[in-house]
C-alpha cells in the first residue's frame, strides 16, 4: 500500500451564488486514520465531503485523493472511494440484493466478482435476513446498514460517510458506530457529525469546522491538552478560608480562584492555573505540609463539547 | 458497456414496479382501443384505398398517445433522482455522464415502445379478419412502427432534458409536455401563417411533424423525418448531458 496521505486538501475554498460555503480549508487525512469532520449544520462539512467525492467542484484549491487530483482525475477517485451521502438516499423500490447487485455492477465489479463480495457485504452487515426485502420497507437502522455495505463493495480504500448516525435511535446508532469502528481497522474513514461525544468515540482525529472555517485540528486528547490550560482545579479542604486565600494569592502559579464555603469546616476552592501547569500536586503537597483534610482533589477535563465551544467562542469574538 | 446495461436495466425496470408506469401502458392501451374502434366503424361504413396504419394515424388517437405518454414515462428519470437524493450516489460512483444519459434515454424508449404494443395487437387482429392480405403489408406496419420509434426518440429525449433541469416530477413533465406540443403545433403554423411559397414555408414543411408521419403511416420512408428526428434526439441529449454537466460550472 502507498504510504502517502489519503487525502491532501489544500486552500479549498468553494462558493455558493457568491457566499462562501467552505473557506481557505486545508488538511491531511493519513492511511488508517478514522478522521471526524465536526462542527453544527452549515458549518461546510458536507461541501467538503462532497468535493472530496468529486460530486461538485471547487471554486478553488486543490484536493487529492490516493494522489489523484479530484478534478482532473474523478474516475481514479471515485474508485478508490465509497461515499454514503447525508440521509443516505436509496431506490425504495429495490430489494435489497437488488440493489446491492445493480451498485456492484455499476461500480464495475464482475458478475462472479458481484456475488462474492454481495455474499462477503450482506454477512458483515448482518443483512442476510432482509436480503429479499424492499428497501422502502426497512427500519433506518437497516436501510443506513444498506447505504454502508454499498460503500464498501467495491473495497475503497477511503469510505466518506456524511453523518452517518444522523435519525438513528439510541440502539441502532450505537451499532453503526460499532460497524463503522470495524471497518476502520482495514480502511481510512473520514465522517462528519454534527453531534460531539460520538466522533469523541469513533475517531481518533478530528477537524473542528465552523462558517466554512477550519477552526482546529488534532486527536481529541491533543485538542484537550491545548484548552485544558484554562481549566480549573476544584479542591475541597477544611482550612478557613481567610488562610486559604493567603496562601492561594502567594503561589505564582495560580491565574485566579474562588473560594466558597462547602459545609462544615470544608471550603471549596475553585482555581484557575496558569496555561501548562498542573495545580494538583501543589495543592495535595500544601494540604499535607499544613495537615489539613483533603476530601477533593479534581481537574474539570474538557469534552469534546467543551472544546468545540471555546474554539468557536473564540472565532466569534475575534470577529466581534 | 456494462454501466449502460446495469443503468438501463434498473431504469426499466423501476418503470415497470412503478404505478405510474402501468397507468401509462393502460392508458396507452386504452386510446388505442378507442382508435380501433373508431377505425372499424369507419371500415364498416366504406371501403377505402387507405392502408390500415394510416387509418389507424388518421384517428386524433395518435398524437394524443404521444404527447401525453412520453412526459409521463420520462418526468421520474432524473428528477425523482435529484429529489431523493440518489442522484448524488449515482454521479460519484465512476460513470461518465453521457452513460447515465443514454442508459436513462433507452430504458425509456423501451417503456415507450411497451406502450405501442397494443396498437400492433390491433394490427394483428385485423389482419386476422381481413380477407384481403394486401391491407395490412408487414412492410407498410414495419415502417409506421420505424416512425414511432423516431418520433418517439425525439420526444423521449425531449423528457429527458425537462427532466434534468428540475427535481420536480410534475414541472418536468411540463416542461416536456410543453416542448413538445410546441414541436407538434409547428407543422399547422406554416399553413395558419398563409406561408405557401419560400424558404420559410419550405422550414415549416420540414417541421412539419404531423405531415412527416403520415409518410411513415403510408410505408414511406423519407429520409428528411429520418434526419429532422434523430438530429433532434442527439441535439436534446446533448442539452441533456451539459445540464448534468452544470453542476461542475456553479
Amino acid at each position: 500500500m502507498d504510504a502517502g496521505p489519503i487525502i491532501e486538501v489544500t486552500n479549498l475554498t468553494k462558493h455558493y451564488a457568491g457566499r462562501p460555503a467552505v473557506c481557505d480549508v486545508s488538511f491531511t487525512v493519513h492511511r488508517g486514520d478514522i478522521v471526524g469532520l465536526l462542527g453544527p449544520n452549515g458549518a461546510g462539512k458536507s461541501t467538503t465531503m462532497r468535493i472530496v467525492a468529486c460530486y461538485i467542484p471547487a471554486s478553488s484549491g486543490t484536493v487529492r485523493v490516493a494522489g489523484f487530483d479530484v478534478f482532473s482525475q474523478p474516475d481514479e477517485v471515485r474508485r478508490r472511494i465509497g461515499y454514503m451521502p447525508e440521509h443516505n438516499p436509496l431506490y425504495q423500490e429495490m430489494r435489497v440484493w437488488e440493489y446491492l447487485r445493480f451498485r456492484a455492477r455499476l461500480k464495475g465489479l464482475s458478475r462472479k466478482r458481484a456475488r462474492e463480495r454481495l455474499d462477503i457485504v450482506t454477512e458483515q452487515f448482518g443483512l442476510k435476513g432482509v436480503r429479499r426485502k424492499l428497501i422502502g420497507h426497512l427500519s433506518k437502522g437497516y436501510r443506513q446498514r444498506v447505504g454502508l455495505a454499498d460503500a464498501l463493495l467495491h473495497e475503497p480504500e477511503l469510505l466518506i460517510l456524511d453523518e452517518p448516525t444522523l435519525g438513528l435511535d439510541p440502539h441502532q446508532v450505537r451499532s453503526v458506530r460499532q460497524l463503522i469502528k470495524d471497518l476502520a481497522a482495514s480502511r481510512t474513514v473520514l465522517i462528519s457529525t454534527h453531534i460531539l461525544p460520538e466522533a469523541e468515540l469513533t475517531c481518533n482525529r478530528v477537524l473542528i469546522m465552523h462558517q466554512g472555517r477550519l477552526l482546529a485540528e488534532g486527536q481529541p486528547e491533543q485538542l484537550r491538552q491545548q484548552l485544558s490550560a484554562g481549566s480549573q482545579v476544584v479542591a475541597e479542604i477544611a482550612a478557613p478560608a481567610d488562610v486559604l486565600r493567603g496562601y492561594l494569592e502567594a503561589m505564582p502559579e495560580i491565574e485566579s480562584f474562588d473560594i466558597v464555603h462547602a459545609d462544615g469546616l470544608f471550603n471549596r476552592c475553585l482555581i484557575t492555573p496558569k496555561p501548562g501547569v498542573d495545580l494538583r500536586p501543589v495543592i495535595f503537597h500544601l494540604a499535607k505540609e499544613r495537615g489539613w483534610t483533603l476530601r477533593e482533589l479534581s481537574r474539570s477535563r474538557f469534552s469534546l463539547e467543551d472544546i468545540y465551544v471555546r474554539v468557536t467562542e473564540t472565532q466569534t469574538d475575534e470577529e466581534g | 458497456m456494462q454501466v449502460y446495461l446495469t443503468l438501463l436495466r434498473r431504469e426499466l425496470g423501476s418503470f415497470l414496479v412503478s404505478w405510474i408506469g402501468y397507468v401509462t401502458i393502460a392508458g396507452a392501451a386504452f386510446l388505442t382501443g378507442l382508435s380501433f374502434v373508431v377505425l372499424l366503424v369507419k371500415l364498416r361504413l366504406e371501403t377505402t384505398a387507405m392502408p390500415v396504419t394510416e387509418m389507424f394515424y388518421a384517428t386524433p388517437f395518435f398524437w394524443l398517445i404521444l404527447l401525453l405518454g412520453t412526459p409521463l414515462i420520462t418526468m421520474r428519470l432524473f428528477a425523482q433522482e435529484k429529489f431523493s437524493g440518489t442522484f448524488e450516489t449515482l454521479m460519484t460512483t465512476a460513470v461518465g455522464d453521457w452513460q447515465v444519459v443514454l442508459g436513462k434515454f433507452s430504458a425509456a424508449l423501451l417503456a415507450y415502445m411497451l406502450m405501442w404494443l397494443p396498437l400492433l395487437g390491433c394490427i394483428v387482429v385485423v389482419r386476422r379478419y381481413v380477407n384481403d392480405p394486401a391491407a395490412v403489408d408487414p412492410r407498410t406496419v414495419a415502417v409506421m412502427f420505424v416512425g414511432i420509434l423516431l418520433l418517439g426518440s425525439m420526444f423521449v429525449a425531449i423528457g429527458c432534458f425537462g427532466s434534468a433541469l428540475t427535481r420536480n416530477q410534475i414541472v418536468a413533465a411540463m416542461v416536456s409536455f410543453a416542448i413538445g406540443t410546441g414541436l407538434f403545433v409547428l407543422s399547422f403554423l406554416g399553413d395558419r401563417m398563409g406561408l405557401q411559397t419560400g424558404w420559410t414555408a419550405q422550414v415549416f414543411t420540414y417541421l412539419a411533424l404531423v405531415d412527416q408521419m403520415q409518410d411513415f403511416a403510408k410505408g414511406i420512408i423519407d429520409t428528411r423525418p429520418v434526419v429532422l428526428c434523430t438530429t433532434a434526439t442527439v441535439f436534446f441529449l446533448f442539452l441533456t448531458v451539459r445540464v448534468i454537466e452544470s453542476r461542475r460550472w456553479r
